[in-house]
């Protein structure tokens, strides 16, 4: 029996020419065997275990010298299966299945999928105006956290580890307010079909307005550090360079189309849950490389602060006001409330459905064990996510579960990109331009 | 006792066969500008050489879809994309659905397009049967379609006539089956909590 250890043969011959495995002091004999053949060229496996491939992206690249002359992205290591799993969960469990995708903006997975169910219920106008206001309040928060795990995870992978460390810095604060209004700090399945989970909390809205306050105090740092720099303005000045026609053709949306030049938003062209009301601008840079779609990241946090002031001000008069849809048959009913041990059922809930009210505890039984139904139908509702245009394709056969839900994530056709992007630059410059695409692997994989 | 029949599950949920009706297909004028883009896209389809590009059109909840032929859908997404009156520059989403009670039209795939020069989005849905599952690839029109194709044959074996490189994306290249067609088992184990053993998702009850 003769088992040959692939990892052992420090050279081996194949079929498709040979393979080096190198594990540490012994680059020389790969230099040598690239020297001895014929061209220069090798292909690498820049593979799913990398720290600056942002995330488990496995990328195979043929490499003459430092030139890469092909670069493919090989996908799926975080697949889970995610679609799959929402046809066998209600459509509220949807929504905790769909938060899980693209982890670094859950608001806007959990928006989309609950704008489509709430197309199909036919319950779009009925959605009440303080569930809409928190809705945008939450998805802007997340987009400023979102952008700056973009520009510090960035700014790392070039060396910069100061962005990363403030970056990471104001991000916390972000994910403490959303441990105070949701009670987690990611992944929060919150915004659900009718409105959202849960009212915010007693001294929210302050702690949201001492964030803006910080927050305008803080992002001159980012600008300060990096805008003019010429190290990083050297890395990411050309780099990743895709036009208007490369870009539609390939399907990119977000940060990337709009460092073209072309104002497309779809907060703006295609307005969803209120997003028509607010002022605000919409970020382009006219270079269509790295270094602008950097600088449209940095204006979007701008942007997404000035509609959380406008947000927390209309908020401001609304107490008491209810953050569900009126339709006691689809309304999420539950509470949940800090008790002595930790999160848990509101009691208050708990003693209104048990005391007080018969049909609040047959609508809380039926909705929690079956939910409730969704007329047949499918419905698409793009949204702009802090990567691009992701909607959720959601079809329904009556039932009290999804028949299907695909999600057009925005970091699985952006990274389509890559190809076009690293071709005939230096490897160096690839690992710059899928952190401008910024691709989530999350979402990517689903 | 009682008269005991069948099974015994007096839950009512057992055995309820629902016939369900999807959205039927409308007739013009379809209100706004969908009868423009109907029009444009007959008139354009036609010119084209397709003889009846829509088969049937569909409207629900402000959103239009197009019913067209496979064979026709290369030929359609050039004229969608190119014609002044249609212009839809981008597709956003190609997806595949496995209807498996449709005998004969079982795998859709559903095409959402975007223009953004007269900002409207329309839906294309094409059917196959699962005996003969080619639909021809639009990735000559749309480049996007490409990752888009291949995770449709991935999870659903639909094979696109004519793509570049159809080779699966998400799973692992050597993975057999097609995991979201619907007769794919969701996969899990039984667990056993406090005496109870819970079954995997898909062998749970359904209220369906």
């Amino acid at each position: 029996m003769t088992t040959t250890d692939p990892y052992a043969a420090a050279e081996s011959s194949t079929t498709e020419g040979r393979v080096y495995t190198v594990t540490g002091q012994d680059w020389d004999s790969l230099v040598t065997g690239v020297a001895e053949s014929d061209d220069n060229k090798v292909v690498v496996n820049m593979g799913p275990q990398h720290p600056s491939t942002h995330g488990v992206l496995r990328l195979i690249l043929e490499l003459e010298g430092e030139t890469v002359t092909e670069a493919r992205c090989g996908i799926g290591y975080l697949h889970t299966g995610i679609e799959k799993n929402m046809e066998f969960r209600s459509w509220t469990q949807g929504v905790t299945f769909c938060t899980r995708m693209d982890y670094l903006s859950p608001f806007h997975n959990e928006a989309t999928y609950v704008l489509g169910v709430e197309r199909l219920l036919d319950i779009q106008d009925d959605i009440p105006e303080k569930a809409r206001l928190i809705r945008v309040m939450m998805l802007e928060l997340n987009r400023i956290s979102s952008h700056l795990v973009a520009i510090a995870t960035g700014g790392m992978e070039l060396g910069a580890l100061t962005v990363m460390t403030i970056g990471f810095r104001e991000r916390e604060l972000v994910l403490d307010l959303f441990e105070t209004i949701t009670g987690l700090r990611m992944n929060h399945a919150y915004i659900r079909p009718g409105g959202v989970a849960q009212d915010l909390p007693q001294g929210a809205l302050d702690d949201v307005r001492e964030f803006s306050k910080l927050m305008r105090k803080r992002l001159p740092e980012y600008a300060a550090l990096c805008n003019a720099n010429p190290i990083f303005k050297g890395r990411l000045e050309g780099i990743g360079h895709l036009d208007l026609a490369g870009c539609l053709a390939l399907g990119l949306t977000g940060p990337v189309l709009r460092s073209t030049g072309y104002a497309w938003d779809l907060r703006r062209t295609q307005p969803y849950s209120g997003y028509d009301e607010f002022d605000f601008d919409v970020c382009t840079w006219d270079t269509a490389d790295a270094y602008g779609r950097f600088r449209i990241r940095l204006d979007e946090m701008w942007e997404s602060l000035r509609i959380v002031d406008q947000c927390v001000e209309r908020l401001d008069g609304m107490e008491g006001e209810p953050v569900m849809v009126g339709d006691k048959k689809i309304a999420w009913p539950s509470q949940l409330a800090i008790g002595s041990d930790g999160q848990g059922n509101s009691l208050d809930h708990i003693r209104h459905i048990m005391g007080e009210s018969m049909e609040a505890l047959i609508h809380h039984f039926k909705l929690v064990t079956e939910g409730f139904r969704v007329p047949p139908g499918q419905a698409y509702v793009p949204i702009e996510s802090p990567r691009g245009e992701l909607g959720a394709h959601v079809v329904s056969d009556g039932g009290t579960r999804p028949f299907r839900a695909h999600f057009r994530d925005p970091s699985f056709v952006n990274l389509q990109a890559t190809s076009v992007m690293a071709e005939g630059g230096q490897v160096a410059d690839v690992i710059v331009a899928i952190a401008s695409i910024d691709p989530v692997m999350g979402g990517v994989d689903r | 006792m009682f008269g005991v029949r069948g099974s015994g599950d007096t839950s009512g949920y057992g055995g309820l066969v629902r016939t369900v009706q999807l959205p039927g297909a409308a007739t013009p004028p379809f209100g706004g500008w969908f009868d423009e883009v109907a029009s444009a896209l007959d008139a354009a389809g036609r010119a084209a050489g397709v003889e009846q590009p829509v088969q049937a059109v569909v409207l629900h909840r402000g959103e239009i879809t197009f019913h067209v032929r496979r064979e026709d859908v290369a030929a359609l997404a050039r004229v969608l994309r190119d014609d002044d009156a249609l212009r839809f520059e981008l597709l956003s989403s190609l997806s595949g659905v496995h209807y498996p009670d449709e005998v004969g039209r079982e795998l859709h795939v559903v095409y959402h397009l975007l223009s953004m020069t007269h900002n409207r989005r329309i839906r294309l849905e094409v059917t196959c049967p699962d005996a003969d599952p080619h639909v021809p690839s639009v990735a000559a029109t749309y480049p996007t379609a490409d990752w888009h194709e291949r995770e449709t044959w991935d999870f659903f074996g639909v094979v696109f006539d004519g793509h570049p490189g159809l080779t699966r994306i998400q799973m692992p290249d050597d993975w057999p089956g097609h995991p979201q067609r619907k007769d794919y088992p969701l996969g899990g184990i039984p667990v056993e909590y406090k005496g109870a053993t819970v079954p995997p998702p898909d062998e749970r009850r359904s209220y369906n």
